[in-house]
């Protein structure tokens, strides 16, 4: 047959490469800072719409909390007049000697002067604890485990409450207030909603019916009923069930609606985990001879928390912010204490409120965002020691 | 295949133990009969290949022998225990019996070394260092000893599949169930599992094993079963089974299979 050229197509069915072809730089446009532009801001023209809005929107916002919140703001005073438009003669922003001068009511409420630092304490050793846990690379974890959820709640709680007979005074919970209270009712949550979670999420997957059927039940009514609701209860209605002296603390009821509310919906997400593990796997570990708990705790949950990790964070974010709801029972939390001093007449000009709402937003957001990012770092650890 | 290595391997070391009875078995999924009417009776050290189209049971037998299924009726004993209802001596015939599964099964989150003791140590409360010698004892036996410290997703399959074989034999069974382990494997990696396997029959261990490798079934089975329609349809040594399949069911599976 002749190589004529209509035969193109013969010759291009056999192929062997004669070469082997080395690997070249990707072109200019695909790398750089203008590449990563081009990429992700300026792709398709939905996409530079998109961009030109958010500029916009940052060109509005930004400047105009930086001028209240640092420019035009307020910084030293002893009262009102320091942040009354009126008496300066000058555009005022953030009234910041209110926030200074009340500082010491927002962390601690109404904690007795004398024995705010045995709140201190109990915020070090927290935090020694949070540090401890969270940091996977810390010294003997093991003990940081015990310390966090044995010696800690133990100590906090003789810490704080008092015990006259090593020499501390007892302290009211109702003397309590501020980032304390916040910080002890969002721990509490956090703490409890997970055990506590993981139990009614295996309750509700159980083979026995008794067990399954309670669990239903409880996660159903407590998701069924608003926080705000379950803190009434525990605070108004209990009390007229139970006689005076044996109804626990008003604190303690709140915390007790809090973790229970807390650990129906932590349930919720745990059992979406645990549905995202293979039979396989239940098998296998059935299989090698592991019974019920040690198969739970050695094979599934140890996955199943994993894949939940951003829904368990997620629940939490939401806890630490329902936390302020505790105000409805008259417990003094940080936003409480905030609305209490804002109206308190030494300081009332039109811009207290302001300041005291934004002291507010920066501690929420500083919280949630933390949590938020660690999850981000655990999971890309995770990501990185199990690939599939 | 090689017959002076068949003839090696064929005359096994029977003892005249029982490992697994099942008698009359009857299990349903519902209304759907599974399996009906199962008599096997498989002696100490004899390996048993179980063939059958897809739906015959066959999966669903060997998953009775240790409980991952129930039976509604009939009786099975394994290694002189009969399994019931009763979670200890459920909790007694798993140890005694390993498991090899189509999809391996291995826990993602653990390293190949881990998945090998934790059973040992969870399940025989041994010492870590000693379990530890034994699972890379029998990763070496599987010659992977070098995958130790990786994690599962980071194995071939069929390195994988050697990681389940040697995380079951590190419990010291007595029986092994392989439920078609070369099933989810890529082609070129069928071999090194099989030779596992015909290394393990070597070394008299009672094996049932699902599987569809004929080529396996003669060099090492004593007796292939053939399953269709949730029962047993006939059962014989490997020569007469390929040479002279009896029943027109049978004829017509090998037909299938072998082209």
């Amino acid at each position: 047959m002749t190589m004529a050229e209509g035969d193109l197509a013969v010759t291009e069915i056999a192929f062997v490469s004669g070469t082997t072809i080395a690997p070249r730089p990707p072109p200019a446009a695909m790398t750089g800072a203008f590449g990563w532009l081009r990429e992700n801001l300026l792709s398709t023209p939905f996409n530079i719409a998109l961009t030109a809005m958010i500029a916009l929107l940052i060109a509005w916002a930004v400047p105009e909390l930086v001028k209240f919140l640092l420019v035009v703001a307020v910084w030293s005073g002893s009262d009102r007049d320091a942040c009354l438009e009126s008496v300066q003669h000058r555009e005022i922003g953030a009234c910041w000697p209110f926030v200074w001068e009340r500082l010491p009511y927002f962390i601690y409420g109404s904690y007795p002067i004398p024995q705010r630092w045995r709140v201190d304490v109990f915020f070090a050793m927290l935090a020694i604890g949070i540090v401890w846990l969270l940091w996977l690379n810390a010294p003997r974890r093991d003990l940081g485990t015990i310390y966090f959820f044995v010696v800690l709640p133990v100590t906090s709680f003789i810490l704080l409450t008092g015990w006259g007979a090593i020499g501390l005074q007892p302290v009211d919970t109702v003397l309590w207030g501020g980032v304390l209270v916040t910080i002890v009712v969002a721990s509490v949550g956090i703490v409890f909603s997970l055990p506590l979670g993981i139990l009614l999420a295996l309750g509700r997957r159980s083979r026995m019916p008794a067990v399954r059927t309670l669990s239903v039940i409880f996660i159903e009514f407590v998701r069924g009923v608003p926080l705000v609701t379950v803190l009434f209860m525990a605070s108004v209605m209990l009390p007229l069930f139970v006689p005076e002296r044996l109804s626990p603390d008003k604190l303690v009821r709140a915390l007790v609606g809090i973790a229970i509310f807390a650990s129906a919906y932590m349930a919720e997400v745990v059992r979406a985990g645990l549905q995202a593990i293979p039979k396989g796997q239940y098998e296998g570990a059935m299989a090698v001879g592991l019974r019920y708990w040690q198969m739970m705790r050695l094979i599934i949950l140890p996955q199943a928390l994993k894949v939940t990790i951003p829904n368990i964070v997620n629940t939490y974010i939401g806890l630490f912010k329902d936390t302020t709801l505790v105000f409805i029972v008259g417990i003094f939390d940080l936003l409480h204490t905030i609305e209490v001093a804002r109206i308190d007449p030494k300081w009332a000009t039109p811009v207290t409120s302001t300041t005291g709402y934004a002291v507010a937003a920066i501690f929420y957001l500083v919280f949630c965002y933390g949590m938020s990012r660690y999850a981000r770092a655990m999971e890309a650890r995770l990501a990185r020691v199990d690939r599939r | 295949m090689n017959v002076a290595e068949r003839s090696l391997l064929k005359p096994a070391k029977l003892n005249t133990a029982v490992a697994v009875e099942l008698v009359a078995l009857n299990k349903w999924y519902g209304d759907f009969h599974v399996l009906r009417d199962i008599n096997l009776k498989v002696m100490g050290g004899e390996r048993i290949v179980i063939c059958g189209p897809s739906g015959s049971g066959k999966s669903t037998m060997i998953r009775c022998i240790n409980r991952l299924e129930e039976h509604q009726a009939g009786r099975i004993v394994v290694d002189g225990v009969e399994v019931t209802a009763d979670l200890k001596k459920i909790d007694e015939i798993r140890r005694e019996v390993g498991m090899v599964f189509q999809h391996f099964n291995l826990f993602p989150h653990l390293t190949v070394l881990d998945n090998c003791t934790l059973a040992p140590i969870w399940v025989r409360k041994m010492p870590k260092k000693e379990a530890e010698d034994i699972a890379l004892h029998y990763l070496e036996r599987v010659k992977i000893p070098e995958q130790a410290g990786k994690y599962p997703g980071q194995l071939s399959g069929g390195q994988q599949q050697r990681v389940a074989i040697a995380r079951a034999l590190c419990m010291n069974p007595k029986i092994m169930l392989f439920d078609e382990p070369t099933s989810a494997l890529d082609p070129e990696m069928v071999k090194e599992v099989l030779d596992t396997m015909v290394a393990l029959a070597h070394d008299g261990m009672t094996m049932l094993v699902v599987t569809h490798e004929m080529g396996f079934a003669r060099q090492v089975a004593n007796r292939i079963v053939f399953m269709d329609e949730g029962q047993i349809v006939e059962a014989n040594v490997p020569e007469e089974f390929f040479a002279h399949p009896q029943h027109e069911r049978t004829k017509l599976f090998l037909s299938q299979i072998l082209h």
